[in-house]
This record gives structure tokens, sequence and C-alpha cells, in this order.
């Protein structure tokens, strides 16, 4: 290893070995804030090694890794991320385990690891890796309040469709590497681009890799488990599925079909966009059935999934709205927007519940405005109306879509936005009227941290900011495409 | 700066309320206050130096004020803001409904005062970005941005059937929204790959050459926009729903500014940027407009909540703005306008006089009212008044816009300028019915209430002058209007050759011998 790869490697190296020095800590006294400001240095410690990689020549480290300015924007992407995730945590376990909690914090840097990896992934071994380090650490942390039913029920069937859909991808792999005799993704795409090869065993084994590729994502017909993971899941947790795991496979997807013309491809296009219209329907037409705001949000994850899908579709042909561009600030946006309501589920909850039923935010506006006000907010986004980063993206999808001529899928997509700021207005409907007598008493109060407040208020801000000058973003991913 | 403070001063002044309100009650209805007058001051100066300085001849492709700066410059979106004697109108008629929307909510809403007023002055600011706005990005960003505190306006003061309004309003005008950027973004598309010069920019994107096949559909796009903020028969569902929920302030708001929204629309951007589609596409709008005219006022005639009648009623006279912009000739043009003004404030007193009878009674059912003329003969000589003006009497501003509208339609159909008459009937039945039944006829249920208080009288009393002043002196609004409608209408010239007066930009000594007659229209 030259010190080139050393320096790119840097993040990745940091990232892993701070689970190491907390194992080390706790060996030696287990103190749940000390592991907590422990991981959360060490994210930043491989946040501030990013420019360091970044100005390093070289990016193809290893045939196993390509460490370029599109894995270094995810790598900044999930460790800020996970961080945020972090402070809510805390407060959570606090209020909710009285096991042993440092090891949440392992599994969740451990996970991080795993997206990281994935972001960075250049080769069907590495990819298939850092993979199972991510699902398996979700395994745990899925089922970590392990006194709760709900919880372990949860974390059984992640496991076991987890493990079903790797099974599915290792065998689209082998089907794929026996006709390519490779495993790089760049000689994969190569063979696929040319017509000839067009034969049942390597679309056979795309369309199995895509089994893999859509359970993580939990797009239809692979989402059956997220509503029920999502609920049972601590909050946190949730949020972590939802943003860092999903936005590593996504990475991972748009660099394996970069060089890629997806609309030029029957085969493949028909798969993606059968996938992506499913989802947007059954996503949100499930949605608008749900009284629990947890499973709200995974139904409506199915469906902004499917939104991004049409960006990655339109993929990156085009000069003016690249599909990946856009799907990229779909993906900011969704971290943002997601995370921040997770967060604030996590803050309506008590010893014995999340308040995770559409009732418990029932008047919120007038118990604690500002906490309404930035759920407002994330709702409006994820409804994707203006001022709100949720529009800029919708928008960003809608015109990569039009500029590759994607009609019909831009049409869904119009009718399924409609469909979907209805229950996200259900939910701010809620939080302003007004609560009976007899409610008051079942209602949870929020108790809001001053990290956790002013990590919600610059979420919130990040919101608005991205909403109303999107410039910076913008200019920085396009920065970052390959 | 002016363009930017039109909105920008309005955010403020929200943010500002707000915040007040958490410590006091009154503050946020004298912050809103003085924000409106400001506002007011600045729009009317800005009117008055219009007319003053130029205003009145400027060429097509001139604005008289005009502020322009890269906002996202990657896409090619602008911040453009920009005015002409059109908007100039439209944001005069914002501040002072506005003004009178806040002076109207001062004793009817006593709960979460600090919110309310935020709601109220941030739909102002997104109308009059609205009115402004000429980068079509920025257009559709001011278009949305209003829904969301009229969401909250509706959806939290509202009464009882509030959310069932609140979201169907939402759903309709959001997806109406979302058709309207589509066709945005692909003609912006067209317009980039023909000249490689990516922009939403309204002035550029006016010339783009679209094949007839798509322009009809991307016109298509913007009418759904428009047509269901006008609204447009068969789109009109929402309204009625909403304005009967919504509190008198978000009545008023909604009457006499957001439908404006949708007329000025057909305006300055659906035909301007089609105009081939659009004159193929006229005569089915024609019909919808008639059909509107029609039956909705057929439908208020059957209403028995005071209030959903006045809400069919702007639904029938939007079917005549909706007439006046398709047969876009000059006359017609200037009707619309004249109608977007005077329904704007006929309505808007017509919402304000109802919330003001609700208040003191709490029913709107005309069945119960009755007699109230002997109770309270101010609020009585007021609503006579309002009812007069809707009904379209000469001397008061509506009957100035209505028959204009006529006469241009008259030159494109006659037909259809014989049916739409048949709306002054119409309107003339429902108007005296509503009065009747409200006013006259024997107070049967012995209704006591305190008549009009000097607040209520005050705003009365300038709606009132500004009803006759439009009536009777329309001249100076004509003459605001004419020359920005007619460059709209040369931009257009080469697919409606019967309007003639678009030729050539008259000087200022043809405008001011032709003064003495209707806005020297002819």
């Amino acid at each position: 290893m030259t010190g080139h790869d050393f320096l790119k490697l840097m993040p990745i190296i940091i990232l892993a070995a701070t689970p190491l020095i907390i194992m080390l800590a706790i060996a030696i006294k287990r103190n749940h804030l000390i592991t907590a400001v422990l991981s959360v240095v060490g994210l930043f410690a491989a946040l501030f090694a990013i420019p360091g990689a970044k100005y390093t020549n070289g990016d193809q480290v290893s045939n196993l890794f390509i460490i370029d300015q599109y894995a270094l924007f995810y790598f900044a992407l999930m460790f800020l991320a996970t961080i945020v995730i972090i402070v809510p945590s805390f407060q959570y376990l606090e209020l909710r385990f009285k096991g042993n909690r440092e090891e949440y914090y392992l599994l969740l840097l451990t996970a991080t690891f795993g997206s990281v990896g994935l972001a960075a992934s250049n080769h069907f071994i590495s990819f298939f890796l850092s993979l199972e380090i991510l699902s398996v650490s979700l395994y745990a942390l899925v089922a970590y309040l392990r006194h709760q039913n709900d919880g372990i029920e949860a974390g059984l069937k992640y496991l076991i469709l987890a493990a079903v859909s790797s099974a599915f991808l290792l065998f689209g792999m082998s089907l794929v590497y026996s006709q390519v005799g490779s495993m790089q993704f760049k000689d994969v795409i190569n063979f696929l681009s040319q017509n000839g090869n067009y034969n049942f065993i390597s679309i056979a084994g795309v369309a199995l890799m895509v089994v893999g590729f859509g359970f993580k994502l939990a797009v239809v017909p692979f989402h059956m488990w997220s509503p029920d993971v999502y609920q049972g899941a601590p909050a946190p947790v949730s949020a972590f599925i939802a943003s860092v795991s999903k936005g590593g496979i996504l990475a991972l997807l748009f660099r394996f079909f970069a060089e890629f013309n997806i609309v030029q491809s029957r085969p493949l296009f028909t798969i993606f966009a059968l996938i992506a219209v499913f989802s947007m329907f059954v996503g949100n037409f499930l949605a608008l059935l749900q009284s629990n705001v947890k499973r709200l949000l995974a139904y409506s994850s199915i469906a902004h999934f499917g939104y991004i899908l049409v960006a990655f579709i339109a993929g990156n042909a085009q000069q003016q709205f690249k599909g990946v561009e856009a799907a990229t600030f779909y993906i900011v946006s969704y971290f943002i927007t997601i995370i921040g309501a997770f967060m604030i589920i996590g803050l309506i909850s008590n010893e014995e519940r999340e308040g995770m039923e559409m009732s418990d935010y029932r008047g919120l506006y007038w118990r604690h405005p500002w906490l309404s006000v930035a759920l407002s907010a994330m709702m409006f986004s994820l409804a994707g109306i203006p001022l709100t980063s949720g529009f800029i993206a919708k928008y960003y999808i809608l015109a990569s879509g039009i500029s590759t001529k994607l009609w019909t899928l831009i049409i869904i997509l119009i009718i399924n936005s409609a469909l979907g700021v209805y229950y996200y207005l259900r939910v701010t409907v809620e939080m302003f009227s007004n609560v009976d007598a007899e409610q008051k008493a079942t209602l949870i109060s929020p108790n809001v941290g001053i990290l956790s407040g002013i990590l919600l208020a610059v979420l919130t801000i990040a919101l608005v900011w991205l909403g109303v000058y999107p410039t910076g973003l913008i200019g920085s991913i396009q920065a970052a495409m390959f | 700066m002016t363009l930017t403070f039109l909105f920008a001063w309005l955010i403020l002044g929200g943010l500002l309320a707000w915040l007040a309100g958490r410590w006091n009650k009154e503050a946020p209805r004298w912050i809103s206050l003085g924000f409106m007058i400001v506002h007011l001051i600045v729009s009317v100066r800005l009117w008055i130096s219009f007319l003053t300085n130029k205003g009145l001849t400027l060429a097509q492709g001139e604005w008289f004020l005009m502020e322009k700066s890269p906002w996202i410059p990657q896409w090619g979106i602008q911040y453009f803001l920009a005015v002409d004697g059109l908007s100039i109108l439209l944001i005069v008629l914002t501040s002072f409904l506005g003004l009178l929307a806040v002076a109207c909510s001062w004793k009817g809403i006593q709960e979460r005062v600090g919110f309310f007023f935020f709601n109220l002055l941030w739909i102002l600011a997104g109308i009059s970005g609205v009115f402004m706005a000429l980068d079509l990005f920025l257009f559709y960003f001011f278009w949305e941005i209003m829904l969301i505190p009229l969401y909250f306006l509706i959806g939290i003061w509202g009464h009882s059937n509030r959310i069932y309004a609140t979201i169907k309003f939402f759903i309709f005008t959001q997806a109406s929204g979302l058709f309207m950027l589509i066709s945005i973004l692909a003609l912006y598309f067209i317009h980039g790959s023909q000249t490689g010069h990516y922009t939403f920019d309204y002035v550029e994107l006016l010339g783009t050459q679209v094949s007839p096949k798509i322009a009809f559909w991307l016109m298509l796009g913007f009418f759904l926009g428009f047509g269901v903020k006008l609204p447009a028969v068969p789109v009109h569902t929402w309204l009625p729903d909403a304005h009967t929920e919504a509190p008198t302030a978000g009545s008023v708001v909604l009457a006499g500014l957001v439908l404006k929204a949708g007329a000025y629309g057909f305006i300055r951007f659906l035909m301007p940027l089609f105009p081939q589609a659009g004159k193929e596409f006229a005569m089915v709008a024609m019909i919808l407009g008639i059909i509107g005219i029609i039956y909705a006022a057929m439908v208020a005639f059957a209403q028995n909540d005071l209030k959903r009648l006045v809400a069919y009623t702007s639904v029938s006279h939007m079917g005549f703005v909706l007439l006046g912009v398709f047969a876009w000739n000059q006359l017609a043009l200037q009707g619309a306008v004249m109608i977007i003004l005077s329904h704007g404030l006929s309505t808007g007193a017509l919402f304000i006089l109802v919330g003001d009878i609700y208040d003191r009674l709490h029913t709107r059912d005309m069945d119960k009212l009755g007699g109230l003329w002997s109770v309270t003969p101010r609020l009585g000589g007021f609503g006579m008044v309002f009812a007069l003006a809707s009904l379209g009497l000469p001397g008061l501003a509506n009957f100035v816009g209505e028959f204009l509208v006529l006469l241009g339609v008259y030159q494109v159909s006659v037909p259809i300028a014989a049916l739409a008459t048949l709306g002054f009937i119409a309107s003339t039945i429902y108007s005296l019915w509503m009065i009747q039944k409200t006013f006259f006829g024997k107070n049967v249920n012995e209704w006591k209430m305190p008549d009009a208080t000097p607040r209520e009288i005050s705003i009365y009393a300038a709606l009132v002058v500004a009803l006759l002043w439009l009536g009777l002196f329309p001249n100076t609004v004509l003459r605001t209007s004419r020359q920005a409608l007619k460059n709209l209408q040369q931009i257009t010239s080469q697919y409606f050759q019967g309007s003639k007066e678009a030729t050539t930009n008259p000087s200022v000594e043809e405008l001011n011998k032709s003064r003495s007659n209707y806005g020297g229209l002819e």
C-alpha cells in the first residue's frame, strides 16, 4: 500500500478504528456518555480526513475500492448523518433502555462503515462484504431494545429477509461472473453495454442482483419488511435505516450503472420502470391508510425511492439535469428530512412507548410550537412544497425525467405527489388540531434536550436554506459526479 | 429595490407579528396594520410614479421597474422581478385588500393571533411575488408558497368542516400546479435545445418555436394550473368548500387575490407563451366560461348559506374573466382586468359583510335570517351597495368590466356574448334574492344585534369609495393597464390579426386626447 492509498483510505481507516477504541474504552470503563462522545469524535476525525483524501491522486485503491470525489461526497454525507443520529440516540437510550447501552454505538459505527464501504465499492467482493457488514450490524440494532416484543419481531424479520436477499444477490453475482469473467463493475457494465451480450443468464443475473438492491432499498415488491422494521426498531435506528443504509446502496447502484444508459436497454428499463411505478403507487396508497407515523414514513419512504428511481432511470446521458445529480440531491434532502422526522418521533417518547400514533401529535403546536414547526417543515419537504429542500429535489427529478422524455413516469410521479400531499398534510393538520380534555391525560409531553433542540433547528434551517438557495449544494454535487 | 421590498417587507412583517404574538395579543394586529399601511403607501406611490413617469408608453419588452440577478445559475434560474401597468394594478389591489383583511380580522380572531397574522402576511407576500415574477421558476415558487399559509389560515381558524375543505383545496391547487410545472420545464428544455441557452426567463421564452401539437399540451398544463385557481368550471369544486370554511380574512384574500393570480396567469403567461394553441383553445375556454357564468349563478341561487352563495357568485364572475381573456382583444382584456379589480373589491366586501353578520348571529343560514335592515340599517345599506355592485349596476365598478368584456367578446363571437348577458340576469336575481332574504322581509327570529362599529364602517366606506371611483372614473385604471395589455397583444399579433390596435404604440398626445372617453379604447 502506497502513501497515497493510505491517505485515500484515511476516512475509512479512522471510521474502522473508532469501534476498536470504543471496545477498549468499554473494557476499561463502561460509561454511556463517554462512548457516545468517543463515537462522535471518531466520526468527526473521519470527516476531517476527507479533504486530505480529496486532494490526493490515485482514486483507485487496490482492485476493490475507488475513492473518488463521488465516494467522498457520500462519505461526508453519511458521517454527518450518523453524527446527527447519535445525539438523539443518546437521549433515547437514556430514557428507554436500562441494559448495556454502549454496544449500540459500536453497531452504529460498523453499520456506517458498511454503508461507506458500499459507496466506495468497485468490485463484487467489496460490495458484498460491505453489504454484509451493514446488514449484520442492523440485525442487532433493530432488535436492540430486547425487552420489547416489537423490536425482536422486527429484528427477526429483517434478519431472515435480508439473509434471503443476500443469497439472491450472491447467486446473481455468480451468474453475471460466469458470463463476464470479471467482478469489476467496469467490466460488467462494458459487457452489458454490448447488445449482443444479452443472453438469458446475464439478464437473469442482473435481475437477481436487482432483488438484492431492491430489498435494501425497500422498493416494491421487496418492501414487505420495511413498515414492521421501521415501527419495531428504535426511532434513531429507523432513521439510520431510512437514510444511511439506503443511501449507501443507492450510491453503489448509481456507480454500478454510471456508464450504462438504462433508457436504451429494454429489459433493464422495464425492470426498473416497473419497480419505480409500483413503488410510487403502492407506497403512497398504503401510506394513505396509516395512522401510525412510523409506518406512514416507512410507506412514504417506499414511494420516495420510487421517485429516486425515476431520476436513476433518467441516468447520466443528458447535459442538463443529470439524473444521478438529481437523485443525489434528493438523497441529501431526504436525509435531512427523514432524520429530522425520526428525531422528533424519538423526542416524543416516554419510558413506556414511543409517540408514533397520529393521535400523539394532536395539538402538538399548542404544547410545543417549535417542535411542531420543525416537523411541519419536514412534512412539507417530504410533500415537496416550495421553501423546503424537498421541492427543489422533486423539481430536480422532474427536470431530469423531462429532459430524457420519460413522460409516463413523470405523469405518474405527479399523480403520486398529489396523493402524498394528502397524508403529509394529515400529520400537520393533526398537530394544529385542538385536544379535548380526556385526551390530554394520555398525551406524551416531549422533552427536548438542548443538543437535540439545536440539531433540530440546524436541520430545519438547512431544509429551508436548501429550498431557497440550493446553488451551493448543486455545485458541489456536480463537482462530485464521476 | 422597490419590488423586492414589496414582498420582503411582508415576509418580515409576518415574522415580527408571529414573534410578537407570543407575548401580546394586541401587538400582532398593530404590527400587521402598520406593515400593510406602509405596503399600501409604497405601492400607491409606485402607481403614481408610473402614471407620471413614462409608464404609459412602455414599448414591448420594456418594464417600468426591473430587478434581475442570478439565483440558481446552474439551471438558468434568475431572480427576475419586473412590473408593468398590469402588475402595478394588481399589486395595489393586493395592498388594499390586504389592509382590509387585516382590519376585518381585528376582533374576529382571538386565538393564536400572532400565527394568524403571520400566515395572512405571508399569503400576501406570495401573491405580491406572483404578480411581479417574470422568471417562470420564480413565478412557480411564489405560486406555491402562498398555498401553505392559506392552508393554515383555513385549517386552523376555519369553521367546522375545515379539514376536509383545506385538504381538498390543497390537493386541487398543488396537483394542478405540478402540471403547470411540467409545462414550464418542457418549455425550458425546448427553448434550451433550440438556442443552447437554458433559461426560465419569461422574456426569452416568449419567442420559443414549439410545434403546434406540443404547444397545445403545454398550453393545457398552464390552463390546468391557472384554471383551477381561477376557478373555471369543472375544476371549481374546491372553491365553495374553501370559502365556506375559511375565516373572513381568508375568504377576502382567497376571492380577492388568489383567484386573481389565476386570471393574471392567463393574461401574462398562457396567451403570450402559446398564442397559437391559445387561439385554438379559445372557443373551448370561452364555452367553459359561459358554463361557469350561468351554472354557478344558478347554483348560487340555490344556496341557503350566505357565504356559499357569495362563493358561487365568484365562480360566476370569474367566468367573465375567462371570456375576456380568451377573446383576447383590447376591449375584452381591459374588461377582464377591470373585473379582476372590481370583483376583488365587491366580493371582498360581501365576504367581510357576511363575516360581520356571522360574528354577531353565529349563523349564515338565510332561512333563519331576515328583516335585519330595521335592526342594523348601516350594515344593510352597505350590503345593498355591495350587492348592487356585484350584480353590475352602472356607476359601480363591476359594470365597467363586464360591459367591456361583452363588447370585446361580441367582436369575436356574437352567440357567446349573447349567452353571457344571461349572466347579468342571473346575477341580478341572486343578488337581490340575497338582500331580500337577509335584510328585508320579516325578522322572524327576532334577531337583535349591534349595528356597524366605526372600524367596520371605515372598512365598508373605503370599499364603497373604491367601487364608486372605479365605476365612475375607470380611466386611470384603464390607462394604466392599456399599454401593458397592448404589448402582450403585440406578442401574439401574428395569430390574432383582428386586434388591429396592437400594431403601433400611441403617443402621449393621443392618449391625452382620448382621455375623455372610456380610457381611449377606440
